[in-house]
């Protein structure tokens, strides 16, 4: 963006780009957070509210489309420009993926506020959808500092969510053979944790892309795992 | 200076002014030569007129400045703020300031804001950085110059929560660049989060315990009242039970504690030597209560971190305290300090390793959680509360450190903290 276009019209509309990106990530972070909120304190007005916003960030993916198709067909752009375009198309569709996997648990908490719940189940949740919400923040926030710097922590982080996702599940499943009357509750748990590590994942993309962005390059492939140690980075 | 003594008072003045008013003076003096060589004055005229007109810039003017001054209330001597560049003005003040154009593109951040949030390149639009939808409206209202007040809040849940109060205004009229101040109101946040927590926590922790110390005493007074033999052995049980009582209030205050303190990175040096010998001798007493040695692997030069060595000792104490516990059965705990001097990138790092059985692979990622256990009734003989590497977690993500954990299923488990690079 700090590049020199000679025509400021130009310039407008890479802002305008940027402008939405930041709309759909802030509406993205708020959606998760607030889901996850909803969930753990069987908010279904909460919940109610996060699905209704899912509209804003649906419209807010088909203005980036838009105006981006606009740009590539009028100004023909190349190299840098052509890289933050393309980028911000790709980030814009994960993020409203992100969004639709939050609405997605925001409708579970009408189904599971109907029993009390034990509040050990919802512990491990938090903390899953916690290391979620970090990446996504990171990755982010990369794209708005546009520095490379950390994004490298971002694979790493990416296994916690993978490895604590499974211990989720391996938990939720000792309760559901515990007693079947769990079985319900626990499967849109399962799905709620399930969701939050796509949101992790989605995160990921998402610093590929600012990597992409920023570097012109891919990202450097994963470092082969030492040895047969369970590894864990908190 | 050319003068050899003091330069006198009014001569210093009326050079002054004499510099302030010189486009004046120089007008004035070419329209005289101006009018000298049209009109065919008198040289001993032109000369009067000069000099009436040297002089009276030189007087003229330093009454205005007075005035100035005595008018502009904040201005100390003379200089008033025009003297100063604004960027020492904006790197003074204490709180994160922006200043951004129409558009919201970041033209200058002093230096507090940088250590809040991260560096900042000019021409960023800070909405990309504050992304919530409550920071896009105040940021519209206050482009579009709707009414004052403009101010929002912005808070950050993760890694660690912060609250700031945003308040916005324009700078001068029609530059179209407003300026940003955040308020840190992290503290008072995390006083009233703080009350809800511990009261939560402490309730639901604390029940179990006390129920079994409540009836104990029930037993004591009713069947068991005459039975001197049951009577040591449930008064030795309630004892087990206050002290386990005790600890969880101590963890759960000091993890609080933690809580509660502002935002701000570590910025005192601290030898990491210094701090693992006293977790070690603090430590040798449990150790060999367990039969367990602890052995310490540090090289010789001192490794200085950025830190506070309270909150080292905890952490450090309560790593060493878990490999003593659990990994008894391996009769030794590594202690190991790496300086990090090999690659650019990393920082020194302090491993802590047991011999013990591992830990299994499901619960690794989960063990910061808050009353995580992965078998209660280990870690309740233990006298575990379930809050250690909670708090271990909360200074290292402060320190910006990372803990790293691995374990080999028989082998035994590696805790290793890993400090960034100063």
């Amino acid at each position: 963006m700090t590049s020199d276009h000679i025509m400021n019209a130009y310039d407008q509309e890479l802002k305008f780009l940027a402008n939405r990106i930041a709309f759909m990530g802030g509406h993205a972070e708020r959606m998760v957070d607030q889901a996850i909120q909803a969930l753990v304190a069987a908010n279904v007005d909460l919940a109610r509210k996060v699905v209704a916003d899912d509209m804003a960030l649906d419209e807010a993916q088909r203005d980036v489309d838009d105006k981006a198709v606009i740009i590539i067909a009028r100004r023909q752009p190349m190299a840098d420009d052509l890289r933050e375009i393309i980028g911000a198309i790709r980030i814009s569709s994960d993020l409203e993926r992100v969004g639709d996997l939050g609405k997605n648990i925001a409708k579970r908490v009408v189904s599971l506020s109907d029993a009390a719940q034990p509040i050990q189940l919802f512990r491990g949740l938090e903390a899953l959808a916690q290391l979620a919400l970090t990446q996504l923040k990171e990755v982010l926030d990369a794209y708005a500092t546009r520095s490379v710097a950390r994004i490298g922590q971002v694979r790493d982080r990416d296994d916690d969510i993978d490895a604590m996702y499974t211990s989720l599940f391996r938990e939720l499943l000792t309760y559901m053979m515990e007693d079947p009357r769990n079985i319900a509750s626990c499967t849109h748990l399962l799905f709620c944790a399930k969701n939050i590590e796509r949101i992790g994942d989605h995160a990921t993309n998402i610093a590929e892309t600012v990597y992409h962005i920023v570097t012109g390059d891919l990202m450097p492939a994963e470092r082969p795992k030492e040895d047969k140690s369970h590894k864990v980075v908190i | 200076m050319a003068f050899d003594g003091p330069t006198p008072g009014w001569a210093r003045r009326g050079a002054a002014s004499l510099a302030r008013a010189k486009w004046l003076v120089a007008t004035a003096l070419a329209a005289i030569a101006g009018l000298a060589w049209l009109g065919g004055l008198d040289w001993p005229v032109i000369g009067l007129a000069m000099g009436a007109v040297l002089v009276a810039a030189a007087v003229g003017p330093g009454e205005r400045e007075a005035e100035r001054v005595s008018g502009g209330a904040a201005a100390p001597a003379s200089t008033g703020l025009r003297a100063y560049p604004a960027e020492y003005i904006a790197a003074a003040i204490p709180d994160p300031m922006a200043m951004i154009d129409q558009a919201g593109a970041i033209v200058y951040v002093n230096d507090a804001a940088r250590a809040a949030f991260g560096d900042f390149r000019a021409g960023t639009l800070i909405q990309l950085r504050f992304r919530t939808p409550e920071f896009q409206t105040f940021l519209s209202g206050l482009r579009d110059g709707a009414a004052e007040p403009h101010v929002t809040d912005y808070a950050e849940r993760v890694p660690i929560e912060r609250w700031f109060r945003i308040v916005g205004r324009p700078i001068g009229h029609g530059t179209n660049l407003f300026v940003l101040v955040f308020k840190d109101q992290s503290e008072t946040r995390r006083i009233d989060r703080m009350r809800s927590d511990f009261i939560a926590n402490a309730s639901h922790e604390l029940r179990t315990p006390l129920a079994s110390v409540a009836g104990f005493i029930e037993t004591l007074r009713g069947p068991a009242r005459n039975d001197a033999k049951a009577r040591d052995h449930f008064l030795q049980i309630m004892q087990d039970q206050t002290a386990r009582m005790a600890r969880l209030i101590d963890d759960l205050l000091s993890l609080s504690r933690l809580e509660m303190k502002t935002y701000a990175a570590p910025s005192k040096a601290v030898d990491l030597h210094q701090v693992i010998d006293r977790v070690v001798n603090a430590m040798s007493q449990l150790a060999a209560e367990v039969g367990v040695t602890i052995v310490k692997q540090i090289p010789t030069a001192p490794v200085e971190i950025l830190g506070q060595p309270d909150e080292l000792i905890q952490v450090f104490e309560n790593l060493v305290e878990n490999a003593c516990k659990y990994g008894q059965s391996g009769g030794k705990v590594l202690v190991l300090l790496d300086a990090g001097k090999g690659e650019a990138a990393a920082g020194p790092s302090v491993t802590v390793r047991d011999f013990g059985p591992g830990i299994p692979e499901e619960h690794i990622p989960r063990l910061t959680e808050r009353f995580y256990r992965i078998d209660a009734e280990t870690s309740r003989a233990q006298k575990g509360t379930g809050l250690g590497l909670a708090i271990v977690k909360h200074i290292l993500t402060r320190y910006d450190a990372r803990l790293t954990i691995r374990s080999w299923p028989g082998e035994g488990a590696a805790f290793t903290v890993q400090f960034p690079a100063r």
